[in-house]
């Protein structure tokens, strides 16, 4: 069997009374897609907040492709692979699209103690940057500010900026939040083509994108999982169907 | 169009700008009027200290009330060795960016830890703890102040001797400051101060340890401004706790502001615009009604209040304002 990237040893996390993080137990296998799925306030994003290292949780350990990352800050984290884009669209708006990926690459480039040479005559970094503006269709945007471009069109840069830190394991949180139609299915096809470079951990509201991206699926209700395994066990499942899916359909 | 002179009239008029400051010791000299350069010269240790203020608070979002400890500190270590007639010029340099940087890495290690209303605080906290410590300074004048009786000698180098000897070292630390900054906002270090300043949060899950990049943004800030301190207390001969009060910090915050936060030549400006007013406002105010005199600091906030509300960026805001509109009316 595969060692896990990722995996989660009794995490727990509690805001006053109410648990948002039930000991969970997560095995993130690498080269796939794992959705987690679960009603509204089942804790996703807490769940998120902490592999990211935004929350420190009350108790549990996070290991990271075989390193204890528990006490790690999230800039630590992002140096070793994990990267996330955010629920609610995170970009420098003041930034040009441009500068916005430029800052990732720099991110992954190490260290930024350099003081003297101009970014913009960078050609190296230029060329990079523009690499992956390409890869999610934004390049004629680069000179945008990025408070201009379309919501959509944010959210490409995200996973762009995303990209750029050449992850090992790339937390997405709702990627399809807030978009259209046309937008939700080209961001499935541009996710399914992902898979091929780097682990992807899926949060997501969106059934069908879950459904037609997902390798693993892992069903959150009230903070803990109930059942992990592939898009056809989890819809069988009964106790899933009576929790979530049965609330939907109903 | 040449390339080599800025196309923009902001740009144009900084160039004019800093032409002329460079030809005022010699414009002064025709003109015979000594006064107006010992108001020049105050005015650019004002501007190196409002400009790397500018770095901080308007590149990287670090509002400080108590940058002017680091004029204090600067002057101090002038002022000192001078109590004990060491006059070496490079002890006093080499003294000012060691004591600057070690209290801009104490100071602002702490302080960076907290955000907005609570950072005002702390280094408005900071600085008035040197404030004090150099009032209970008994040995060095405490509360009257240290006069210095000579200027920082740099023997085999250029002398500081003389006002105008003493302007040239004051523009040309200016022009080095300028320039600093300028390569600096540029840089990869300067773009990663940027991020921080609008979105730390992204910034982090990016991988950076923002925390330490703005802790070196702010030392290289004191250091700097300390040197303003250093030029400040060969300028003046006279130094005292005053020096770093923190309505000294909160005039060179006025000052950043007015010029055009966030832009290289806004300190400059605003700087300039503040001496002007705060030298001759009074006068004017006096030629209006001499029982005037002493309220000139009315009109004076009421400029401040209407530059803030309706100039956004400061006068170089309005001169970029200018730039667009003639752009449109090229079309």
């Amino acid at each position: 069997m595969t060692r896990p990237l990722l995996r989660t040893n009794g995490l727990c996390k509690s805001f006053g009374g109410i648990v948002a993080t039930d000991h969970v137990e997560l095995d993130i296998l690498p080269g796939i897609i794992h959705a987690i799925i679960g009603p509204n306030g089942a804790g996703k994003t807490t769940l998120i907040a902490q592999i990211s290292g935004a929350l420190k949780p009350d108790a549990g350990q996070i290991e990271f492709n075989g390193h204890d990352i528990t006490s790690l800050s999230s800039s630590r984290r992002a140096q070793l692979g994990l990267a996330r884009s955010f629920q609610v669209t995170s970009v420098f708006m003041p930034m040009t699209v441009l500068e916005n990926v430029m800052l990732a690459v720099q991110g992954a480039d190490g260290h930024s103690y350099r003081f003297w040479r101009p970014v913009h005559k960078d050609s190296e970094m230029l060329e990079k940057s523009m690499g992956y503006l390409q890869q999610v269709g934004l390049a004629d945007r680069a000179r945008h500010l990025a408070a201009e471009i379309s919501h959509g069109e944010q959210r490409q840069l995200e996973i762009s900026m995303a990209l750029a830190m050449k992850p090992r394991l790339l937390l997405l949180d709702e990627p399809m939040a807030g978009m259209g139609l046309e937008e939700s299915s080209r961001m499935i096809r541009f996710l399914a083509k992902l898979r091929e470079q780097t682990t992807i951990l899926l949060i997501e509201h969106d059934m069908d994108a879950v459904f037609s991206l997902a390798d693993t699926l892992s069903v959150l209700v009230h903070g803990s999982v109930i059942a992990t395994g592939t898009v056809k066990n989890i819809r069988a499942n009964p106790e899933v169907q009576r929790a979530y899916l049965g609330e939907e359909h109903a | 169009m040449t390339a080599w002179f800025p196309s923009s009239i902001s740009g144009r008029c900084y160039c004019v700008l800093l032409v002329l400051l460079a030809v005022a010791p010699w414009i002064f000299q025709w003109t015979d009027q000594p006064f107006l350069l010992d108001l020049l010269s105050r005015g650019l240790i004002l501007a190196i200290a409002a400009t790397s203020l500018n770095l901080i608070m308007g590149y990287g979002g670090m509002v400080s009330l108590g940058h002017a400890a680091f004029i204090g500190i600067g002057a101090y270590c002038v002022g000192i060795p001078a109590y004990y007639d060491l006059y070496n010029g490079w002890f006093h340099l080499g003294l000012t960016i060691v004591v600057s940087a070690v209290f801009a890495l104490l100071a602002g290690a702490v302080s960076l830890r907290t955000r907005g209303v609570y950072f005002i605080m702390i280094t408005l906290a900071f600085s008035q703890m040197v404030y004090f410590a150099f009032v209970s300074l008994e040995e060095y004048g405490g509360d009257d102040g240290l006069v210095i009786y000579l200027r920082s000698e740099f023997p085999d180098f250029l002398t500081m001797q003389g006002p105008v000897a003493l302007y040239y070292w004051i523009f040309a630390t200016l022009l080095l400051t300028l320039f600093l900054v300028h390569r600096l906002v540029r840089a990869r270090f300067g773009r990663v101060i940027a991020g921080a300043k609008h979105n730390e949060q992204r910034m982090q899950s990016l991988g950076f340890d923002t925390y330490r990049y703005r802790l070196t943004c702010y030392v290289i800030s004191g250091v700097t401004c300390g040197l303003a301190g250093m030029l400040l207390g060969n300028f003046t001969g006279f130094i005292s706790p005053e020096m770093m009060s923190w309505i000294r910090s909160g005039e060179l915050i006025f000052m950043v502001v007015m010029g055009g936060s966030g832009f290289l030549f806004g300190p400059l400006v605003g700087t300039g615009a503040f001496v002007i007013l705060e030298q001759y406002l009074p006068e004017f105010m006096k030629f209006l009604n001499p029982s005037w005199l002493e309220y000139w600091h009315l009109p004076f906030g009421l400029l401040l209040v209407l530059l803030v509300l309706f100039g956004k960026g400061g006068i170089h805001g309005m001169l970029s304002k200018l730039d667009s509109r003639t752009r449109q009316s090229d079309r």
